[in-house]
């Protein structure tokens, strides 16, 4: 035996822990990976564009299409009439989601009618030849609008409370109110929404669409074309990105793809461009917090009272969801001994907001952070100083307890703050830059470092289950399918992993195949960074039933106890006998042994009582620290990166390159989120920034110039998860949040860091000079 | 007469006749070719996930530049050799080392903007055999990415630059030759016209047949990098109709250097003319590197910066500080303006019926002049600026103001001098009190708007700080952030 098939007998390639690339990294960087748009079109198949309304609140008086009708190439034009089911594709059966709006529109951009064309030209030409006479009504945009019109909340707000905030407010040495404003997100994946479908016997409809939630677009075009689920196939096998706008906002373009290719007997295709995928889908909340708080000489939080007010949108959408999750962290990492947290998610006349990264998280976070500021800027201490101070205790301390009841069991927040601060030599650096600033008049520097504790599950409990279904063939390859779908976070890997560990079978052995409605029904979202954590056990699931099959087999079949039958690198050892994998499998088939299985997994222990405001809503914690250091200039408010070290909790990593890139991807994600990432609606309200050439991304020249990713190596899953690794698609995004301390910083520094900035988000270079000017004044 | 574009297509030769004439290069490869490895991200050139190579024969040598397919149009494509992703990897599928590099790095998670990504290392990689983190972050200013946060792509780029092109594995080394040859038998002098039903595209021969097209048809759009004029097209679905190239006219593309200054070409790109500005005039150097991706710096040309006459045009005020001027030639002959003159109102130009930009003449600050460009926007690089401004002062041997030119861009209506701070500033002593008094009279000079990328407050309080900057660089305290040093730059 050659020492390289020895490796091969000694170890798999692929187990769990290993760091193996993207499954389509070759396919990536050599264009061949396939997104819907790159699948060969079917013959004859059409393209549909939408009409959207030019106004944010108004009554339709009356729509003349016969232009639209008329432009060369048009097959169709589509109206709210149109629908043989509901005109509904609200994700949480709201009903208040018109796939095309019939009476009354509720925002500029909401799509009225839809184009069926030859080519996706004509559509597009076509869809703006519409004449729609509207009757104007009053609008607001924003969450003051909102407040000062007394508007309606688009679905209930939430209440967390716990000991006595009003009464315990007004008794501690200090005590402080104030208003944080903290900015939406536009997703940004930069594969824009899309949906094919075609057309089958029957009733029976395929649908490829851009989703995190197949299910639910199964749903919804049922729904709208009033046909059951069983008619309705739904594949994605790859997106490119997600980020949570694909969690429901897919649902709109699926539906009008089914409807049309229902209707015409032919495959239609709608693809938005980037300016109508951005007007016409939902984005991160933006918020305004209103808090008071009081505070003792040490810094230590006694009691805090806050309102998160956000920007819902026309619809409820996941705006109750959202705004519960910001909520559920606005104690960021810190013990509340007397709390009362509420939330308004209120109607706006925008595109309703939706899912993004963290879900609320990252602003009730945020949120939490501030308040950590004001103490800081008016004890003038260090603010990372009054962070420790009001962490969470450790377990069986009287610290524990969460604003929703939930005791943290977990708590390692200390110890990677600890690491993170001495690895990054923190306090020497802050020093330094301390003097720094004492001598430079324009240019500031600031540091900040800052924690994560984010919560793990679905909020609503039926979301936490998973499918998968694995075969193995007779050739012992190994067919790979799961309820979760990949946007890029290496998901699909992952659970190839999994499989290819659980059988010892090299993951080359181990096909990754599309998510379809078909194989694995009843799928949740793959949102909540829960998609490893569910899928990966529904995959052992069914891995180990088939794995007990085949023992049970070679138990009789062999005359040997159960554990005298071990599965080994690409073999399975019997007694003393070694049967390679392929082998054993086929003898197995003759044997008539099931080699297919279909995996299921629930997460234990969770509950949540929302009226109530009590429960355990999660599974476990994910913790994860981060320090920035940051230039500004004080004559522009123009700002450098100049250094982040990141140190990151993912318990027992899956794959830690791929956990790294998700760190790494989020925390710059984030840092757009507070930084250069702003949405910008006009007096008409009108979304003004919708496409990258006004809405700003961070480049590979904004990331930190120094940039340092490591993981929390010792950290281990206390809950038995998959190989007690840690869910990690959302936690780091909210690492950037030293980036806007930093910044921060920077701007204290020009009132000797005795006033709090009170810097909003996104913190552009003119909210930056802004909040110089004003402490100048000071 | 011929009535083809004609180009090559990876290895394939292409002649087509008959095509809509704004018909753009990226849906061409996805519609008409199915070559889908190029992908749509924004179709308005600030992605770069449609980045492809475009080589043509520059002075006899074959150069290769990454352009976005989604603003390029067919008609700018004749004698070209248009690279896709699909062109990299070997025949049996082995990955190139720009791609497997990628794939050590982790440098994809989506994998949607990976192609464009992949291309633009490629442009890096041919180029630059040991690039600083400056220059690869600079070379990826016109690629975004949501997923990975860029540090595997940069670190990618560091990698693959220790192998360098051969034959053996680069299909561009390997062909080079061959190319070169079929690109010289695509060059052509005479004039080409594609007609579509009543839609027509000239690719003009030469600037003279340029100069009689436009007396014949003066309502012809006049289509240099597409940088702007793509977006007409794909954004707006505006008709323009006849569509004129000039992007090959290499008359149009010449940069002479003599005492007085820089005469540039108005078909010169922002790199073309890069290396010649950085040397001359740094400062204007460093705000070619802030405009755009390096995409649209390969394609998108001064002259067209200057001849569209955006009141946010990045380098019209920088030209109007050092009192550049603008050449229009025309059918009948040509003439010679200031610059500051040509921008008349928001969307006029002094451009006369069959005009069209010819020429900019860059006067060099004299040796003992300060001079100075900034730029500011929402984010550093590629981005449009939400104001800049450009100060060029001398001063007389007793030290007061000899000589003041400030202009500003995304304050006004048009690219506009401030005629009321010059005044305020002029043979006073170049000190700081004189500088505070100058600053209130940006509130005569400018009315800036509020939009999306600042609000009124901001710009009109940034413009006099920057007059407050320009002083402290000029007194030997520059306070500019600044990413790389010099030597790391």
């Amino acid at each position: 035996m050659d020492k390289a098939s020895y490796e091969l007998y000694k170890y798999i390639n692929g187990p769990m822990h290993q760091p193996l690339r993207h499954d389509s990294a070759h396919k990536h960087v050599s264009g061949s990976a396939e997104y819907i748009d790159d699948i060969p079109e079917p013959a004859g198949l059409l393209h549909g564009a939408l009409g959207m309304a030019d106004r944010a609140h108004a009554e339709i008086v009356s729509m003349d299409l016969s232009a639209v009708k008329a432009y060369p190439g048009v097959v169709c034009v589509l109206t709210g009439k149109d629908v043989p089911g509901v005109n509904d594709v609200s994700s949480g059966g709201h009903h208040d989601e018109p796939l095309l709006a019939e009476t009354k529109v509720e925002f500029h951009g909401q799509p009225i009618f839809a184009v069926i064309a030859e080519t996706r030209d004509a559509a597009r030409r076509a869809a703006r030849l519409a004449k729609v006479e509207y009757n104007d009504l009053p609008f607001w945009t924003d969450v003051d609008g909102a407040l000062e019109n007394g508007a309606p909340l688009v679905t209930s707000g939430m209440t967390l409370k716990r000991g006595e905030p009003e009464e315990e407010l007004g008794k501690a040495e200090h005590r402080i109110q104030g208003t944080m404003r903290i900015g939406g997100q536009e997703h940004f994946y930069l594969e824009s929404h899309i949906a094919l479908a075609v057309p089958g016997e029957d009733e029976d409809v395929t649908v490829w669409s851009s989703t995190q939630h197949p299910s639910e677009v199964q749903h919804v075009v049922g729904h709208v074309l009033d046909i059951p689920s069983h008619a309705i196939t739904v594949n994605v096998r790859r997106m490119g990105g997600g980020f949570g706008g694909k969690e429901t906002q897919g649902n709109q373009f699926a539906a009008l793809a089914a409807l049309a290719a229902k209707k015409l007997n032919r495959a239609v295709k709608f693809r938005p461009d980037r300016d109508e995928d951005m007007t016409m889908t939902g984005k991160r909340h933006d918020f305004r917090m209103d808090y008071d708080v009081a505070f003792d000489n040490e810094g230590r939080l006694h009691a805090m009272v806050a309102n998160f007010a956000a920007r819902g949108g026309y619809s409820a959408d996941l705006s109750g969801p959202v705004t519960d999750r910001a909520l559920f962290h606005a104690d960021s990492s810190y013990f509340y001994p007397h709390v009362k947290l509420t939330s308004q998610p209120l109607k706006t006349h925008t595109v309703s907001n939706t899912a993004y990264r963290g879900f609320g998280g990252p602003q009730g976070m945020l949120g939490g952070e501030r308040i950590i500021e004001e103490i800081a800027y008016a004890l003038g201490k260090d603010p990372l100083e009054i962070r420790k101070a009001n962490f969470y205790g450790d377990l069986g301390s009287d610290r524990v307890l969460t604003p929703y009841h939930q005791t943290v069991e977990d708590n390692i927040i200390a110890r990677v703050v600890e690491e993170l601060e001495t690895s990054c030599d923190y306090q020497a650096r802050r020093k330094a830059i301390i003097e720094f600033n004492r001598t430079s008049p324009i240019i500031k520097k600031g540091i900040a470092l800052t924690p994560v504790k984010f919560g793990i599950s679905f909020t609503l409990t039926a979301f936490n289950q998973a499918g998968a279904l694995v075969h193995v063939y007779q050739d012992g390859s190994i067919h790979l399918n799961h309820g979760g779908t990949e946007m890029g976070q290496g998901l699909y890997t992952k659970v190839a992993q999994v499989i290819a560990d659980s059988f010892q079978v090299d993951v080359e052995r181990v096909k990754i195949t599309a998510t379809t409605t078909g194989k694995v029904p009843n799928t949740s979202a793959t949102a909540a960074s829960s998609g490893t954590d569910l899928n990966g056990m529904a995959a052992y699931d069914a891995a180990r039933q088939i794995k007990e099959r085949l023992v049970a087999f070679a138990v009789e079949k062999f005359e040997v106890p159960p554990d005298e039958v071990e599965f080994l690198p690409n073999r399975v050892r019997v007694g003393s006998k070694e049967i390679p994998f392929p082998d054993f499998v086929r003898q197995a088939y003759f044997a008539r042994v099931q080699l297919s299985a279909a995996g299921f997994y629930k997460t234990p222990k969770i509950h949540w009582d929302r009226a109530a405001g009590r429960g355990t809503p999660f599974y476990y914690f994910a913790y994860g620290a981060s320090c920035s250091e940051v230039s500004i200039d004080t004559l522009t408010g123009e700002y450098l990166m100049d250094r982040t070290d990141i140190l990151h909790d993912v318990g027992k990593s899956l794959n830690p390159a791929i956990d790294i890139g998700q760190i790494e991807g989020g925390f710059v994600q984030g840092m757009g989120w507070l930084t250069t990432e702003e949405l910008w609606w006009d007096g008409k309200g009108r979304l003004r920034t919708h496409a990258p050439s006004t809405y700003k991304i961070p480049l590979a020249s904004d990331r930190p110039k120094i940039f340092n990713t490591r993981l929390a190596e010792w950290s281990e899953n206390v809950e038995p998860t998959i190989g007690r690794s840690k869910a990690v698609g959302e936690p780091p995004f909210m690492l950037a949040i030293s980036v806007l301390e930093a910044l921060s910083m920077a701007v204290a520094s020009v009132a000797n860091y005795k006033v709090c900035p009170r810097l909003d988000a996104p913190a552009t270079p003119e909210r930056v000079l802004m909040a110089v000017e004003r402490l100048k004044a000071i | 007469m011929t009535d083809s574009i004609r180009f090559i297509l990876n290895g394939e030769d292409i002649a087509l006749s008959s095509f809509e004439p704004t018909e753009t290069l990226l849906d061409f490869l996805r519609l008409k070719r199915r070559m889908t490895g190029t992908k749509e991200g924004c179709a308005e050139g600030d992605c770069g996930a449609c980045t492809v190579l475009v080589g043509r024969l520059v002075h006899g040598k074959l150069t290769y530049e990454t352009v976005n397919a989604c603003i390029r149009f067919m008609g700018s494509l004749n004698a070209t050799h248009v690279v896709t992703v699909e062109h990299l990897a070997a025949a049996d599928g082995q990955l190139h080392p720009v791609q497997q590099a990628m794939v050590e790095c982790h440098g994809s998670q989506c994998g949607f903007c990976t192609p464009g990504f992949v291309m633009s290392l490629y442009g890096l990689w041919l180029t630059n055999s040991n690039p600083s983190r400056a220059e690869i972050e600079r070379a990826l200013q016109g690629n975004l990415c949501r997923c990975t946060g860029y540090e595997p792509i940069v670190k990618a780029a560091e990698l693959v630059s220790r192998t360098r092109p051969s034959s053996l594995f680069d299909p561009l080394e390997r062909d080079r030759a061959n190319i070169m040859a079929r690109l010289w038998n695509l060059q052509t002098a005479e004039t080409i016209t594609v007609v579509k039903d009543d839609r027509r595209l000239i690719v003009p021969g030469s600037v003279a047949a340029l100069a009689d097209i436009l007396a014949e048809e003066p309502q012809a759009t006049v289509v240099a990098g597409a940088t702007d004029v793509g977006l007409w097209v794909t954004k707006q679905m505006r008709p323009i109709n006849p569509v004129v190239f000039i992007n090959h006219l290499a008359d149009l593309q010449t940069v002479t250097v003599d005492d007085k200054g820089i005469a540039l070409g108005a078909g010169v790109s922002y790199a073309q003319g890069f290396e010649t500005l950085r040397r001359e005039i740094p400062a204007f150097g460093r705000l070619i590197e802030r405009i755009g991706g390096q995409q649209v710096r390969n394609m998108g040309t001064i002259g067209g910066n200057v001849a569209n006459g955006s009141p946010i045009g990045d380098t019209p005020p920088a030209l109007i500080a050092l009192g550049a001027k603008v050449r229009l030639r025309s059918a009948a002959g040509s003439r010679e303006l200031l610059l500051e003159d040509f921008f008349i109102d928001y969307g006029k130009q002094d451009r006369r019926t069959g005009e069209f930009v010819e020429s900019i003449f860059v006067p060099r600050p004299e040796a003992d002049a300060h001079y100075a460009v900034y730029k500011i926007s929402k984010r550093r690089d590629e981005d449009i600026s939400a104001l800049c401004g450009a100060f060029h002062l001398s001063l007389a041997a007793d030290g007061s103001v000899s000589g003041i030119r400030i202009a500003f861009g995304g304050m006004a209506a048009t690219p506009k001098r401030a005629r009321a701070v010059e005044a305020a500033l002029f043979g006073k002593p170049w000190t700081q009190a004189t500088v505070i008094q100058a600053r209130d009279a940006f509130d005569q000079d400018y009315k800036p708007l509020t939009d999306w990328r600042a609000t009124a407050d901001y710009r009109q309080l940034t413009a006099k700080n920057l007059l407050t900057r320009f002083f402290l660089e000029t007194s030997g305290t520059p306070q500019e952030l600044q990413r790389f040093e010099q030597e790391e730059a």
